[in-house]
């Protein structure tokens, strides 16, 4: 046979292709259920860990923790969206609904977006909200979950991944060293609303700061920019909440604390007014 | 069978030492042992079945599409072991990130197909695409094994530079930073080439 005729290439290689494709579509079908529990159980740990759950003393991650099982008993179904008002949003499912990247690029566009909160219940019975931030580091994405108490103000814990940071640099906001710092810093400086900042050369024991890393200026400033991006976004849901349990009463306000009902009338109005120069 | 198709990809006509192939992946992979061993594995099966089939078509396979043909076929199977590791090792997957992927351009694989699937036997292609992957990743290894020992005190992920030689825990040792970044694995391939060629003295240059 003459294998150089073109109507043998054509049949030969389209009867290769079609094979190729079937046994391909083939593998991703029967794959693609375990993939999806891959995913979700690496967002699991991510978020678990957030909370400082499921973690060795020193903040590294414990290997034998069962992260499906944490999320199950502590997050389950008390996980909802929200949008930049601090509205819950109906029948949006956070944890399978949300892609990160997506409001990311919205949040930045100034487009609506859905910011999935996590209500954690811990150990003890205390509540800790779970927040997402997703942000562009040196090289690629940068992204994280912290986990806020319920006095709206401080930061229970942190966790960061990345996509392509520079090992051994960049790549260290993956490690306990750093995240493990922003246990208990607070979201609030002189009273105003204010993001966790990581500064460059030493936060010297900052209320509202961590250490960057020393090498990685641009990771650790990627970090904190993001952080502070996500946090503005989350900030009428925590500030809103704090303001509720000392609700000042329709149109009145107390001067410090204004309520969501006070519509703006306060004089020095602490909320909403910081960070829109 | 010639008994060179299994020697010689390991020593006189190893694949990224005497030929200079692959060098980008054995850059981006050998941080630690557990990416560089996955790796190695994932190109040697890669190239040894993709040698068995190519050779087992290769009376049929028209002349003018033979280069887009062998791509159909190894795309196939970098493919399919990327979708095994996503499913089977997410964690393994995620670090290797694009580079099983980009396993598909490993000269490697054309290049042993081209030259030998397609004018031999199907089980000596198969033999000899299994050792050439092999071979590169015996390299992979090598790299990688002082790469992370030197870099992360670690090997597959366990210590085993005692920690208490740590200096931030009292004692006098540190990490070397530069082991862990690419440059220090070209120095540390460069190092394996020298030794090699100054075992193999027909490699050098007049």
């Amino acid at each position: 046979m003459n294998t150089n005729s073109n109507l043998y290439t054509v049949i030969y290689t389209t009867v290769l292709v079609v094979i190729v494709a079937a046994i391909l579509a083939f593998a991703a079908s029967a794959l693609k259920q375990r993939q999806q529990d891959n995913m979700d159980l690496a967002k699991m740990k991510t978020i678990m860990l957030a909370a400082n759950m499921g973690q060795n003393p020193d903040g590294s991650v414990d290997k034998n923790a069962d992260f499906m099982k944490l999320y199950n008993d502590h997050i389950g179904a008390n996980a909802f969206a929200i949008d930049a008002d601090g509205n819950v949003l109906e029948g949006v499912d956070a944890f399978k609904d949300i892609d990160l990247k997506t409001q990311y690029s919205n949040l930045k566009k100034g487009l609506d977006v859905k910011l999935p909160v996590y209500e954690c219940t811990m150990d003890d019975g205390r509540k800790v909200n779970i927040l997402a931030m997703y942000g562009a580091g040196l090289w690629g994405a940068i992204w994280g979950y912290v986990a806020v108490e319920d006095d709206n103000e401080t930061v229970a814990g942190a966790i960061f991944d990345h996509a392509s940071e520079t090992p051994g640099l960049g790549a260290k906001i993956a490690e306990p060293a750093f995240y493990t710092q922003f246990r208990g810093k607070k979201l609030s400086d002189a009273g105003q609303f204010s993001s966790v900042k990581v500064i460059k050369g030493g936060a010297n024991g900052s209320a509202n700061g961590v250490d960057a890393i020393s090498g990685a200026t641009m990771t650790s400033k990627a970090v904190s920019v993001s952080l502070e991006q996500w946090l503005d976004a989350y900030k009428a849901f925590l500030t809103g909440k704090a303001a509720k349990k000392e609700c000042c009463g329709e149109g009145e306000c107390d001067g410090q604390q204004c309520c969501g009902e006070c519509e703006g009338q306060c004089e020095n109005e602490p909320v909403n007014t910081e960070k829109d120069e | 069978m010639n008994k060179d198709i299994y020697t010689k990809p390991f020593f006189k006509n190893n694949p990224i030492t005497v030929l200079v192939l692959g060098i980008c992946s054995s850059l981006a992979v050998t941080v630690q042992l557990k990416g560089a061993l996955v790796m190695a594995l994932s190109v040697t099966i890669v190239t040894a079945f993709s040698s068995l089939i190519l050779s087992l078509l290769r009376n049929s396979i028209p002349n003018r599409v033979r280069i887009i043909v062998q791509l159909v076929v190894v795309a196939m199977f970098v493919i399919l072991i990327d979708q095994l590791l996503q499913a089977f090792a997410y964690d393994t997957s995620k670090m290797l990130s694009v580079y099983i992927g980009l396993i598909i351009t490993n000269c490697i694989i054309m290049g042993r197909i081209e030259a030998f699937a397609l004018g031999n036997k199907p089980w000596p292609s198969f033999v000899d695409g299994a050792c050439n992957g092999l071979g590169y990743g015996m390299i992979l290894i090598i790299v990688a094994f002082f790469r992370e020992l030197l870099g992360s005190g670690t090997l597959f992920g366990f210590q085993v530079i005692p920690a208490s030689w740590y200096i931030e825990n009292g004692g006098w040792y540190m990490n070397n930073g530069l082991m862990i970044l690419p440059p220090m694995a070209l120095i540390l391939l460069g190092c394996v080439v020298w030794i090699q060629r100054s075992i193999q003295k027909d490699l050098q240059e007049k």
